[in-house]
This record gives structure tokens, sequence and C-alpha cells, in this order.
């Protein structure tokens, strides 16, 4: 598979990480790499095999459904880059 | 001050700080003055001495009225992807810088209940996404070990690269590692030293930085077998914060170390004898076959024929559970930001200047490989050949107690040897990555060293649980190898 700088753009985009214009070349080359090298995987037969989900199969603990945690929002916001009055400071999304 | 403090393995220091033939004060101060003295391995992102002076001093009033834990007053050092409370946790990452977590990780909470002495957060690679620790946004960790005749640096391995070398170098008594495709056990036999990945679920995943969430588990790293069961004794548990840790019984695994292995069948994978494997990778697995022979071990060839698809396989599974799991690092709740008016390019701006080149790429491939039109091609098909993986290692223990494979297809390789191709980097874990895919517990101990001096690593994978009998091989191999090599310290006051 190899994959061209338009989808670098649109995966980056999805990813939320810019990447300038210079380096969707390098990149898309890169993934193309390792993706290539990846299909391998299609080789093998996997008609009626079921995808893995858990590795231990156990079955998962259910614990009374009460308040075990929280009141803790300065502690929340303590490691915020910014914060006010007890809420995360983000620019402005709403005009 | 003593170096001979340092040159106790952790079940000696043990015995010593109980006799109170020396004090944990005495032991932290030794591995302080150490890691002082070992700047230029730059095995350590965060320094925490006065830390380890209360701990110490803790850990002397419990033992001085006969009381204490099972790592009491034992000087640690803890990989980076740990949060400690109060205490910078980095990840390795530009994108954390600062963060100062309000809690503690389950793992790490388990050691300091049992009274271990925190000397300081390990180097890494950044998010656990490297095999050389040469993704640190913190610089590349050096092995302490070099080839015989040539003062190049050479790699740690990674991601535990800190851990590692921390460990090799007597700066530590022992270092916890994560291992998500190999981290504990790669960096463990490029520094002649013993790394145990538990079976999924045995530790706790609560508070560690996510990677993979479906591989991810922490483990401990030692300069032997018994100090490895001792320090997983105290790492392990069920956690009700983490679901996926598992309600069983936590074994003395020290009690299983001295059983023999007479008996016992040892499976030999056909497929781990990959094209290409160095002749002494080879010889150092015929030796260790020979010594469980020896030992009295039925030795059993078996086939585990999906193996060559584990690693293609991982690198889907692993980057996309990643790109899911470091969505969260947006420059709002922690760590950097970079300044943006509109906030998705704050998003992007943040996630650019904060994520390395490493990271980048498999955010990159596991978007790529989970969004719409690929998802079943990509990420369901690996799921499924993980399944046929899980299966293979299921139909091996109808025949067999254990596995004996090498740990890694070479030797440590040099700084900046392998960072042209992603791939190539990539195939360190080859031999790593399938007890991953099936959580299986598995174990590298030293068993010699190289035509150029450097050592060299077998592994031992075990059941779902049973540490016990990987431990027990381990400890067989560790006794018929004889291995007391250790690096000439080249590094000690050097910038």
């Amino acid at each position: 598979m190899s994959l061209d700088k338009a989808t670098v753009a649109r995966i980056a985009r999805l990813a939320r990480i810019s990447l300038p214009e210079q380096d969707l070349e390098p990149m898309a080359a890169e993934l193309s790499g390792i993706l290539t090298w990846i299909e391998q995987l299609g080789e093998v037969d996997t008609d009626g095999v079921a995808p893995m989900t858990s590795v231990v199969g156990h079955a998962l603990h259910h614990r009374e459904d009460k308040v075990t945690d929280g009141d803790r929002r300065d502690d929340v916001l303590a490691n915020a880059p910014e914060s006010t009055d007890g809420y995360f400071v983000v620019p402005k999304v709403v005009e | 001050m003593s170096l001979g403090l340092t040159e106790f393995t952790l079940a000696e220091a043990r015995d010593k700080l109980r006799a109170r033939e020396v004090s944990a004060q005495e032991l932290g101060e030794a591995h302080l003055s150490a890691i002082g003295s070992a700047k230029a391995l730059n095995a350590f992102v965060v320094e925490t001495a006065e830390r380890a002076r209360a701990d110490a001093a803790r850990s002397d009033a419990r033992l001085a009225k006969g009381e204490g834990g099972i790592l009491e007053g034992i000087p640690v050092a803890m990989k980076d992807l740990f949060c400690t409370e109060g205490v910078v946790s980095t990840a390795g990452s530009h994108i954390l810088d600062g963060f100062r977590p309000t809690y503690e990780s389950t793992v790490s909470a388990n050691m300091w209940r049992e009274g271990a002495v925190m000397l300081g957060k390990t180097n890494m690679d950044e998010f656990a996404m490297g095999s050389s620790n040469e993704t640190s946004h913190y610089g590349p960790v050096r092995n302490p070990w070099r080839a015989d005749g040539d003062n190049r640096d050479l790699v740690p391995g990674g991601s535990s690269g800190g851990s590692a070398a921390a460990v090799a170098a007597a700066l530590c008594l022992g270092a916890t590692g994560t291992d998500t495709g190999g981290s504990i056990r790669q960096p463990a036999a490029f520094t002649g030293t013993v790394g145990l990945k538990p079976t999924y679920g045995r530790c706790s995943r609560w508070g560690i930085v996510a990677f993979a969430s479906s591989l991810d588990q922490a483990g401990p790293m030692t300069r032997s077998v018994r100090d490895s069961a001792i320090m997983l004794r105290a790492m392990a548990g069920y956690d009700q914060k983490d679901s996926t840790s598992v309600d069983v019984a936590v074994p003395d695994y020290e009690a299983a170390l001295d059983r023999s292995v007479k008996g016992l069948r040892i499976g030999i994978p056909t497929e781990y004898r990959i094209d290409g494997t160095p002749a002494e990778i080879a010889a150092l697995w015929d030796q260790g076959i020979a010594w469980l022979k020896d030992a009295g071990a039925e030795i059993v060839e078996v086939s585990l024929p999906h193996t060559k698809y584990a690693l293609p396989a991982y690198y889907i599974v692993a980057p996309a559970e990643a790109s899911s799991n470091l969505a969260r690092y947006d420059g709002v709740r922690y760590g950097f930001r970079e300044d943006r008016d509109d906030l998705t390019e704050m998003y992007e701006a943040t996630r650019a200047a904060g994520f390395g080149a490493e990271v980048k790429r498999r955010i990159l491939i596991g978007t790529y490989v989970l969004s719409a039109g690929y998802y079943d091609a990509y990420y369901l098909q690996a799921q499924k050949v993980r399944t046929l993986i899980a299966e293979d290692f299921k139909n091996a223990w109808d025949r067999v107690d254990a596995l004996l494979t090498p740990t890694t297809p070479e030797a440590a390789f040099g700084i900046g040897e392998k960072n042209d191709d992603p791939v190539a980097m990539y195939l360190n874990d080859i031999l790593t990555v399938p007890a991953n895919m099936a959580g299986l517990p598995a174990m590298s101990v030293p068993a010699g060293l190289s035509a150029r001096g450097l050592p060299l690593g077998l592994q031992v994978v075990g059941r779902a649980f049973d540490e016990e009998t990987v431990l027990q091989v381990g400890r067989t191999l560790e006794r018929a190898a004889g291995f007391d090599h250790r690096p000439t310290p080249w590094w000690r006051d050097q910038p």
C-alpha cells in the first residue's frame, strides 16, 4: 500500500497533528514502507476466526454502583497549562 | 563511601538489612553517590535524593523494630512511565513537560507500601515507543556495556533503556520496566540483566501512562532471577482500578526458584529459527537447550506456525491503540501547550511540537488503520491473526510446560545505527512480541557474551499466570550460565 500526500494530510488532520507541506512527502514514504511490510498479514487465512478481544479471557469484576472517588477539582486542574475559576481555559470556540 | 554497597544483589541487600549489617540509609547514600557519578549514562530523567533519604530513614526505623515489607530499605528506580505523586512524570515526552501527577500508580504504590526507597525516574523511549531509547525527548541512554576494544556508545535497548542501564551499572538494586512488545526483555538482554514481563493482568496498569492497553504490562528489571521473583511479588496483585487486572493469588515466587526442572518439558519453537540469525545467537540457544537437558528437562520441538505474523500484527494493534490513548494530549489538561487563537490550531500545533518523530509515525499509522474503510482490512485482520497466535501457544501447552528461545536476534547495536529505517528497528522485537500478543509471561536471562564481548539473553515463555515455572527455568539457566560479567565502569565521573 502506498500512501499519497493527500492521504497523509487527511490522517494528520484526523490525528490533530499539523504537518508542514514539506514533511508530507517524506512521511508518505515512511508510512508506505511500514504499511507495505504490514500487508503480509493479508496472506493469512482468517475465515471463521474470531478477532481477539481479551488475551486472558477472565470475567470482569462487578462492584456496587456507588461513588468511590471524586471531589478533587483542584487535583484535576493542577497540571492545566491555563485554568481560571475552576475551569480549563482554551481559545474561544463560540463567537 | 563504599562502592561495595552497590554491588549486592537485591536479595543479598535485603538479608543484610534484616540482619542490621547495613542500614537503608547507607545503602541509599551509596546508590545516590553512584547515580551522581554516572551522569554520562543519562539513565535518569529525575533524581529524587531527598525523597530517597526520607524513605530510607523510615525503613531504618521499621527495620529497627523488626518490621518491614518485602522491599524494605531497597533502593529502586522507577521507569518514568509510572505516575508518581508530586514527582515529575514525563513518559520521555516533551508533551508532558512539567507534569506532576496528583496520584500514584498502583504498582509504584505497592512497592512503596512494601518499603522500597525511590532513587528517581528513569529515561525511556518516548511513550515507550522504541527499541533503543533513542526516541526519548531527554536524549539517548548509553549502554554501560561497550564492545571489546571499542569505545563507541551502544544503545541499552528500549523502551525501558534507562532502567536497564541503571540496573546494569549498579545505580539501583532493581528498577521497574514496562513491556508492550519487548520493552523489558530486549533491554535486559542488551545490558546483561534479568527482565520479566508478567502475564497480562498480573500487575495493575492503573497510573501507568498508556501506550497500547491490550499489550502493556509492568515488570521487574534486576541483576538476578531471585531479585526478579522478590520484586514481582511486591509489584503484582489485583487492583479494582484496572478492570483488566486479574484477581488471582500472588504466590511467593521466590519459593519456586529452587524447584528442579527435572521432568519439565521445554519446547523449542521451530519458527524462531529465523533466516539470517547470527551463528552466535543460534549457538547460545543450543547451549541453553543443553543446560536444561543436563538439568533433567525434556526437550520437545514444537511449532508455532503464525510466529512470523506476530510482528506485523503488532504494528497494527499497538499503533491503533496508541493513536486512541494519545488523543488525550491536547494542551488543555496537562503538560505542554503551543498557544494559538483557534482551538483546533492549538491542538494541532501542540501535538506537532510536543510529540517526537516516532510517536507521530505511530499515531498516524494507528489513525490510518482505524479510519473508515480500512478498519476491516487492517485492525480486524490483525486481531484475528492475534487469535491464531494465541491458539498456537495454547496448542503448545498441551505438549510442553515452557518455551526456550533467544531474546533478541542480535546484541546491542550502536547509537544512531538503525535510525534510517523504522522497520529495521521494529525487527529487533521479532522474538519478544509474540508473548505480548498472547498475554503470556516471559523472561530474559543473561546467558553469555557475543564474540565482541556483549551480553546475550535467552528467553523463557510460560503459560498464563505461571510465572513460577518461568522463574524456575530462568533460575536453572542462570545457575548453568554462571553469568557474572559486569561492564567496565568507564562512565564514572565522565561528562
